[in-house]
């Protein structure tokens, strides 16, 4: 734990603003105001936060269709975000992409994805970008990250641009956050190496790394040892599987019958990322009780405020449905 | 202008574009070739030799050899442009679209509608496409109907080695998506090819390959020469055709169709693809609804059957248009009363 109390308020910051949002979301939704599918990441803060805090604009990442804790990791603006969300004309996709397509490329966020397994050539895409442009004056290089879940770990796509990636030395990472479902089927019933992503990349010739992705401080340690190594030029790309858990269903609505007696309040109580991040900063006396409190507070009051704006937020007319599809025609 | 090959004109083109800017970067399936072999890299330049010596001039980071992976090609594309670079992807034959269809009509073609204009995405996607070969159904299909069908997605079809300059130069400098279908019977048509480095042919502008007043024929690709041998065929016998060369279907040049069917009230369209929901429909549904009163018979389309396509000669020829069938079309147009 090597965080300076700046870097661990950021941290927690981020992290409780997800929360918050996709606990808003929940709540949201089932009054019907907001439209869509939409698919919560909610419990696996940790994961998102402890990547992304490595990370500069000049990285990019792709994401899921359960996308929203990456966008905001990445710094994408939460108003924006919340507004897209509502389908507003003032929202960061002008109302055209929703929960599931938020993107904003001036922060190396390239986009959610709709379709599960999309992302990872997308992402070997922008990682062999990054290795024409060459390393930066340190001598290290920009990387492209690839967010998969167990669901996409069995998408050829996946496969295909892991190998692709090796191949040309890309400095792409596929990050694989293992929550235990794809969409409402067990991981020890679709991944035929039971429950280990991580071997799987390593078959196609990459490093890997393996952690606990309910504890940041496992994934920000763990993810500085793989940033380290994929900006080295020469050395390609590497892959980390995360631990993680699934706070609600595969999508808003999911009657979620799959899951077993008591375990949504057991993942609750014993693996959530943000009371053991709690527990382990109060007990080493990095930040106290009421500093917490007081980011309580702030990320509930962020995303009060952004909801408060995108019901008053711009709605979309009629004649911007042509918008935006082509530059010129 | 300089007399060269169908092929060579598109080699060249992506090198001069390769050289003027170097965000220009080419991936593909042996588009170097002989990687990880005892010949080393170079061996082949492309199947089609649409890129020979790229990787000699450019190197490996610019030039890149995939595996065979068409979805992690049509997504490296996609993220390359994303990130600021002017992919130029080939998919060696265009039947393979069906493996990586998700990631040019999901991914590519939407990222700037779904991302509310933020992005802009310069990715060249070449399609080697079209029968002639006896390559049965896996390898000879023209997928114009596909791809024209994608809202966010332009689709050129080069009918000459200047066109297939222009075309491509222009979509190399285009900022949206372009699906390049270049029609492999066609690579060894030789022709005049402008010197000028900055030649671009505009989309959505037809080219009147022939002019006559007595029928309109509509065409693309590989089938443009077809209908202009049936139209030179049929002015023998003094009918006179205007023969439209779409160039790109998507834009469409629809004023240039309507102009023609309003002086000749007659068109003849032809589609290398299938006959359902194609090219041929569509064109057909445009100058019924736009050019109905000028129509002084049915409209005739010439396209393949509703098969897949056959591979004994014999069979292929007769799956395929012809300058037969066409001038066949043209008069039974002509004779209607």
């Amino acid at each position: 734990m090597q965080l300076n109390r700046e870097a661990l308020t950021r941290a927690y910051r981020q992290m409780k603003l997800i929360r918050e949002f996709e606990e808003r979301l929940h709540e949201e939704i089932q009054t019907g105001e907001i439209a869509g599918f939409t698919h919560l990441y909610c419990g696996q803060e940790a994961v998102a936060v402890g990547v992304c805090e490595h990370l500069t604009d000049r990285d990019k990442i792709v994401s899921t269709h359960r996308g929203h804790g990456h966008c905001l990791a990445k710094g994408c603006d939460v108003e924006g975000m919340m507004k897209e969300i509502w389908g507003s004309q003032e929202g960061l996709c002008n109302g055209k992409g929703g929960s599931m397509h938020i993107a904003d490329i001036d922060k190396g966020m390239l986009g959610a994805n709709g379709i599960v397994g999309a992302g990872a050539p997308i992402a070997v895409g922008a990682a062999l970008s990054n290795k024409i442009d060459g390393p930066d004056a340190e001598g290290k290089l920009a990387v492209a990250i690839a967010f998969s879940g167990d669901g996409a770990c069995n998408q050829g796509t996946t496969f295909e641009a892991m190998n692709l990636a090796v191949v040309t030395k890309a400095p792409a990472i596929f990050v694989f956050e293992n929550n235990h479902y794809s969409e409402h089927t067990g991981v020890d019933y679709a991944v035929g190496t039971t429950r280990d992503i991580a071997s799987r990349a390593e078959a196609f010739g990459m490093k890997v790394w393996r952690a606990d992705g309910t504890d940041f401080f496992a994934v920000y340690d763990t993810f500085r040892d793989v940033l380290e190594y994929v900006r080295t030029p020469g050395n390609g790309p590497a892959a980390v599987e995360f631990d993680t858990e699934r706070f609600f269903g595969h999508f808003e609505g999911d009657p979620q019958r799959y899951r077993g007696e008591g375990e949504l309040d057991r993942l609750r109580a014993e693996r959530d990322c943000i009371k053991i991040f709690r527990a382990k900063v109060s007990g080493a006396a990095l930040l106290d009780e009421a500093d917490l409190d007081s980011l309580d507070a702030d990320a509930l009051s962020a995303i009060e405020n952004a909801v408060t704006a995108s019901r008053a937020a711009a709605r979309p007319q009629p004649e911007n449905v042509l918008d935006n599809v082509y530059i010129s025609y | 202008m300089a007399k060269m090959m169908y092929r060579d004109a598109i080699r060249n083109t992506i090198f001069q574009e390769m050289q003027r800017d170097e965000r220009v970067v080419v991936l593909g399936e042996d588009v170097v070739g002989g990687n990880g072999t005892a010949g080393g890299p170079e061996a082949i330049g492309g199947i089609w030799s649409t890129s020979v010596g790229l990787y000699d001039a450019f190197g490996p980071d610019r030039v890149i050899d995939t595996p065979i992976s068409e979805s992690a090609i049509m997504g490296a594309a996609g993220g390359l442009a994303l990130a600021g670079k002017r992919p130029v992807a080939e998919i060696m034959f265009a039947d393979f679209i069906g493996v990586c269809m998700d990631q040019l009509w999901n991914q590519i073609a939407k990222f700037r509608y779904m991302f509310g204009g933020k992005s802009i995405c310069p990715a060249v996607i070449r399609m080697p496409c079209g029968a002639g070969y006896n390559a049965a159904a896996q390898h000879s299909q023209m997928i114009s109907q596909f791809v024209t069908n994608m809202p966010g997605i332009k689709v050129l079809m080069p009918a000459t080695p200047a066109d297939a300059c222009g075309l491509l130069r222009q979509a190399i400098r285009d900022d949206d998506p372009v699906v390049f279908l270049e029609h492999k019977f066609l690579y060894a048509m030789s022709g005049e090819v402008p010197d000028d480095p900055d030649f671009v042919i505009p989309f959505g502008h037809a080219r009147l390959a022939r002019a006559g007043q007595d029928a309109t024929i509509v065409a693309s690709g590989m089938m443009v020469s077809y209908a202009e041998t049936a139209a030179d065929d049929l002015a023998q016998d003094g009918i006179g055709c205007d023969v439209i060369d779409l160039r790109t279907t998507s834009p469409i040049d629809e004023e240039a169709i309507l102009d023609s069917v309003e002086v000749t009230g007659r068109m003849v369209v032809v589609d290398e693809a299938p006959p359902r929901c194609s090219l041929a429909t569509d064109i057909s549904a445009l100058v019924a609804q736009k050019a109905f009163a000028s129509l002084k018979a049915p409209i005739e389309m010439v396209t393949p059957p509703h098969t897949p396509v056959p591979f004994a000669r014999e069979l292929e020829s007769a799956y395929l248009p012809s300058p037969a069938k066409i001038a066949a079309a043209v008069r039974k147009s002509l004779e209607y009363r």
